[in-house]
């Protein structure tokens, strides 16, 4: 599903090239569900852009599902994104104006499918996280593990090939990040490829493997 | 565009109600101050046109006048006389020449009895056609015809003044009226939209008048409209009458105050000219208040764009095009100007149509309008500014990377 190989990013900073990514190798397999860990300032957070496509690299190859990524310009990575995959973030990220079916709509939006119809979707993965009942809540009417799993519905209504997950329970207490990992691992035996960037060993714990980062390397877990 | 892309802006609008609001005021408020101040520059233009509406706009006004330089062995300060065969040359030899007329007038007040009724009213002798120089309108009877001149019939055509004052409410056609001991039969009677001075008149044929007040052959002013004539041949005209009158009473022929003449349609187009100064005045003062409604709306977009741009950041990350992020703002920008221009073209509009109807009747501002196709100005004007004022905020917004939705951290 994800192979990258001989990878750098580096960004400019005060005057300074800053080498945050070295020649990254990493293979990620179809249906595999991976956790990458590392300290702040490893390169996870970079690599995790790369992958989800909101950041180009400088040298080196992606291949997302067999396609060569490379100078996609905006609209077609915007299209990938849309296509391929669903994104989880640390902090949810839902519109605060929109209710948790039309936050969960709003990729289909993006795809032009009828309101009719995507809200008819939007329910049907709300009722695949338990949140049919909420649907017309404002997101500040949620609690954060309601919100994830908003924002997870969201993540999966466009039948993306990969879920790029940053830190999916960092807001979260453990009882409730225990239940949505467990809402992950379900979602991935489905046969969706996951990917989820984490600080904590539980988490990676349940995951299939976990690819460590040290100083922008690749130091455990490349394939 | 579909009806979804309008539905997310109307969210948008209404979310932040406010804001909305003020940007919304700006640009009705730039809106509403064209179209007044454009009522007002066509009210007052037409209360111009109205001034000149009593004479015909395109007419030569040739007075007598007194020599200022010597010629052929003149003294200056000789007094110039005009005469029945000035007419004629000047009709021959000016092209151009329309409807003409002299006047021969009776200076002072003059007593004008009938019965045992008396008052003082002014007597001219005129010609038919001064009828379409004046622009007399006849209410009864006729006006003056070319037998009654080559006759010189003792008839006369009364002002709505003198008809009040000597017959009052009785028909006047057919009666006779005493001028100093002569008799004259009332043809007609006139209605002139000039002022006071010409209700009080009293014309007769101009061959009467010299017969009897024994004016010979002299007349007092000469005077002819010039058709269609533009104001560089009306000009010509001008010039040409003075040389034909010149030669026949031993002038200098650039000696302008030996004939003074006025040109009424160069008089009417300097005004006009100012007239339109004015306009492109108001335009560019209403356009530039709108303009800066524009600026603010643009500002204020702008802002809106920086405060909404983690919003914007996750919508990019689950896959907004950059299209569908700028399409998304100028559509803001495009709804909010126009539904805010429109509601100030309204109240403009609303407020030149309540002035025009209670405006009490006065010499400067005469029936302010603004008429169709400035409204359809200021509608294209409305989307083009709204287009403007989105164009910076959604290149800004089109700028926001999908990598913002990542690196917020809240609680």
């Amino acid at each position: 599903m994800i192979r990258l190989r001989g990878v750098n990013k580096s960004y400019q900073s005060g005057g300074a090239q800053l080498q945050v990514l070295k020649d990254v190798d990493l293979t990620i397999r179809e249906g595999e569900l991976v956790s990458i860990m590392g300290a702040s300032g490893s390169g996870k957070s970079t690599l995790l852009n790369i992958l989800g496509l909101l950041d180009d690299h400088d040298a080196g190859t992606y291949h997302l599902a067999d396609t060569l990524i490379q100078n996609l310009g905006e609209r077609r990575a915007a299209q990938y994104r849309n296509r391929w995959i669903g994104f989880v973030f640390q902090s949810f990220n839902l519109l605060a104006f929109k209710s948790a079916l039309e936050n969960v709509a709003l990729p289909l939006y993006y795809q032009g499918v009828p309101r009719k119809e995507r809200n008819r979707l939007a329910l049907e993965y709300l009722r695949k996280v338990d949140l049919e009942n909420r649907a017309e809540h404002l997101p500040s009417q949620l609690s954060g593990g309601q919100k994830q799993r908003v924002a997870i519905a969201r993540a999966l209504i466009a039948r993306p090939k990969l879920v790029l997950a940053d830190e999916p329970t960092g807001a979260l207490d453990s009882a409730t990040s225990l239940q949505l990992m467990d809402l992950l691992r379900s979602i991935n035996e489905q046969g969706i490829t996951m990917v989820i960037v984490t600080h904590e060993p539980d988490i990676a714990a349940r995951t299939d493997r976990t690819i460590v980062l040290r100083d922008g390397r690749v130091q455990r877990g490349a394939t | 565009m579909n009806f979804d892309a309008w539905q997310e802006v109307f969210e948008v609008l209404r979310r932040n109600k406010l804001r909305t609001f003020l940007t919304a005021l700006s640009v009705a408020w730039g809106i509403f101050m064209l179209v007044v101040l454009i009522a007002a520059g066509n009210g007052l233009r037409s209360g111009v046109e109205w001034e000149f509406r009593d004479d015909a706009m395109n007419s030569l006004w040739i007075r007598r006048g007194k020599t200022s330089v010597p010629y052929q062995g003149h003294a200056p300060g000789r007094p110039v006389t005009l005469d029945n065969a000035d007419l004629e040359a000047i009709r021959r030899e000016v092209p151009g020449v329309e409807r003409m007329s002299a006047r021969y007038h009776v200076w002072g007040g003059t007593q004008v009895s009938r019965g045992n009724r008396t008052a003082s009213f002014e007597l001219r002798g005129v010609h038919p056609e001064h009828q379409y120089l004046e622009r007399t309108l006849m209410i009864a009877g006729r006006f003056l015809n070319d037998l009654d001149v080559s006759e010189r019939r003792k008839v006369a055509v009364i002002g709505p003044a003198v008809k009040a004052t000597l017959f009052g409410p009785t028909d006047a056609i057919g009666e006779m009226i005493n001028v100093r001991g002569v008799n004259y039969q009332v043809v007609g009677v006139f209605e002139d939209q000039g002022g006071e001075g010409e209700l009080r008149r009293i014309y007769v044929p101009i061959s009467t008048a010299q017969l009897v007040y024994h004016g010979g052959n002299s007349v007092h002013q000469i005077l002819f409209t010039t058709g269609a004539a533009s104001l560089a041949e009306t000009e010509n005209m001008a010039r040409r009458s003075r040389e034909v009158l010149a030669a026949r009473h031993h002038f200098d022929p650039d000696d302008r105050r030996a004939l003074p003449i006025s040109n009424n349609l160069s008089q009417f187009k300097k005004l006009m000219d100012v007239f339109d100064w004015v306009r492109t005045f108001v335009w560019v003062v209403g356009v530039g208040t709108l303009f800066a409604g524009i600026v603010g709306v643009s500002n204020i977009m702008i802002i809106s764009v920086q405060e909404r741009t983690l919003e914007i950041g996750i919508r990019k990350a689950i896959g907004a095009t950059p299209r569908s992020i700028i399409s998304m703002i100028l559509l803001e920008a495009v709804l909010l100007t126009s539904l805010a221009g429109y509601l100030g073209l309204v109240a403009g509009l609303g407020l030149v149509e309540t002035l025009r109807r209670h405006l009490p009747e006065n010499d400067y501002i005469r029936n302010p309008t603004v008429d169709v196709r400035v409204a359809l100005v200021a509608t294209l004007l409305l989307i083009g500014a709204g287009a403007l004022a989105g164009f910076l905020p959604a290149l800004a917004a089109a700028r926001v990377r999908p990598v913002v939705a990542m690196r917020e951290v809240t609680a």
